[in-house]
């Protein structure tokens, strides 16, 4: 089994199909989708693929450090930024094509219209632990 | 007086617990869930009050949940009338209930990952919980990939012998898999193999068993404390356990004598002869190359001959090597770090420092990525002189 990462974007990633922003969406369009993406990940469990799902705000801060004995510098939002990322699915599949193929399902959820959003989903393989046998 | 109870022996009862239960008209599936409550409940009990008969009383309470569990069941009425509260006692024992539990829990219907969780926690007797922390999922999906695999396998007769490679091929992957939490997944696969081993003759468990301790052997040495990996050449050969090292040697020889090889057993035969040298450099390379030659005949892998080429290029320097790696796939895990230690001892740091590089952007884990990055970074510190 190998873990995967369906990393979902705000900004960043190629146009979706189906793109029109979801404040444009019905109510009921919105309770559907959310209603995919919860049966979605159930189904994984139900499968024993499923590791973790998460939701990021949009509004994020950058921080760094700034030298001993001062506090951090922070900055931003910045509205410029190219790549935001709004939240993810870890998956633990049996190949990268079964990986593949649940990216392509996820992307599927309903959007305006009732219809597939087609959304870009950027898929991540983990590293994972080393082998104990190499050579 | 506290008492703690031995896990490990506890363990090892579970698999003739459960054959024990089927003997008696329990499926499979209910068997082993009222083991693993029996399990759960002799960890409590037992240090107040140790039983005289650990097995009996294991096969009393899981015998006792089986009935509670079929009673409670309505949809399984049908089965209740079947199944006496004093049971007859069952055939002879000639079937061994804990080697037919292997293949079963190794069955080729099993996807390899449904497979190793069933082995786990139906002949090794982890609980789901363990067993899910081992592989970094939630609980509630390892008990997912459980319940499925039980319903995969429910239809197979538990008395049907089964093929040895497939269950090999289970315990290689729990030994092989590189992640920890409390269960010691290594330890358990040498546990699991050895037990494997007093019932079968067959030489290849012995060799799988041979492999797995001779590499468990050098864990210590391995990693240093901060997890990163140290590479066989450099590591603190006095830190190998010598002792597994012995049992490995024994363990390859009596199978090896039988004439009978096979890949386990060739791989095992190289690692002894790492085992043996006493430093990098006292390494009988020539010896590797020729049962790397084997492998490449029992197997026809390409991961095999990518190692192979390695062998080549100590037994035969670099040149010899690089010929060796020349017809194979670039593709190939590992291949450009390969690749990069060839050309680094052929004289060619800054081909080297490229590959070891580019051998960082394809590792497929933590360590090894920040293994090949200090490897390329030394290169090209040395290169800006």
């Amino acid at each position: 089994m190998a873990k995967y990462l369906l990393l979902k974007h705000y900004r960043g990633a190629p146009a979706a199909v189906n793109c029109v922003p979801m404040d444009q969406w019905t109510p009921e369009e919105v309770s559907d989708h959310v209603q995919y993406m919860h049966d979605f990940a159930a189904r994984l469990e139900g499968t024993g693929e499923f590791v973790d799902a998460q939701g990021l705000s949009p509004e994020g801060t950058w921080v760094r450090y700034d030298g001993e004995g001062r506090p951090p510098v922070t900055d931003g939002p910045f509205a410029e930024t190219k790549d935001l990322i709004a939240g993810w699915m870890v998956i633990d599949v049996e190949t990268y094509e079964r990986a593949l193929e649940l990216a392509g399902e996820l992307s599927a959820a309903p959007g305006a219209g009732g219809q597939p959003i087609h959304e870009w989903l950027e898929v991540r393989p983990f590293l994972g632990a080393p082998p104990t046998i190499t050579e | 007086m506290d008492r703690v109870v031995d896990e490990a022996q506890l363990r090892a009862l579970i698999p003739t617990v459960i054959g024990v239960l089927g003997r008696r008209g329990a499926d499979f599936a209910a068997a082993e869930d009222a083991v693993q409550e029996a399990l759960v409940e002799a960890v409590r009990v037992w240090p107040d009050e140790p039983p005289r008969d650990p097995k009996g009383w294991l096969v009393a309470v899981a015998w006792r949940r089986f009935l509670d569990a079929v009673r409670a069941d309505t949809s399984r009425r049908r089965r209740e009338v079947r199944v006496d509260d004093e049971p007859a006692p069952g055939p002879g024992t000639e079937v061994d209930d804990t080697l037919q539990l292997y293949f079963l829990c190794a069955h080729p219907s099993l996807t390899p990952a449904s497979a190793v969780a069933l082995t786990l926690r139906a002949v090794g007797g982890l609980t789901t919980r363990q067993i899910a922390q081992a592989y970094l999922v939630p609980e509630a999906t390892m008990g997912q990939r459980i319940s499925r695999a039980k319903r995969t396998v429910s239809g197979v007769r538990f008395n049907q012998p089964g093929d040895v490679g497939t269950v090999l091929r289970v315990l290689y992957l729990v030994f092989n898999e590189g992640y920890s939490g409390d269960v010691d997944l290594a330890a358990e696969a040498i546990r699991l193999t050895r037990q494997l081993a007093a019932r079968t003759e067959h030489e290849e468990v012995a060799g799988l068993l041979a492999l797995m301790l001779l590499h468990h052997a050098r864990r210590p040495a391995r990693t240093r404390p901060d997890g990163s990996l140290v590479p066989l050449a450099e590591q603190d050969r006095s830190r190998w356990d010598t002792r597994l090292i012995a049992e490995g040697v024994d363990v390859l020889q009596a199978a090896l004598a039988r004439d009978r090889l096979g890949e386990f057993q060739a791989q095992a035969a190289i690692a002894a002869l790492h085992a043996d040298a006493r430093t990098a450099a006292e390494t009988d390379w020539v010896q590797i190359v020729e049962w790397y030659d084997e492998l490449v005949r029992l197997t026809d892998s390409p991961v095999v001959r990518l190692n192979r080429a390695v062998a080549v290029g100590e037994a035969d320097g670099p040149r010899a090597g690089l010929a060796a790696l020349a017809g194979l796939d670039p593709a190939l895990p590992r291949y450009a770090a390969v690749a990069a230690y060839l050309h680094e001892r052929d004289g060619d740091p800054a081909t080297a420092a490229r590959l070891y590089a580019e051998a960082a952007r394809a590792a497929a884990t933590l360590p090894e990525r920040d293994h090949l990055t200090r490897q390329a970074a030394r290169l090209n510190a040395g290169l800006r002189g």
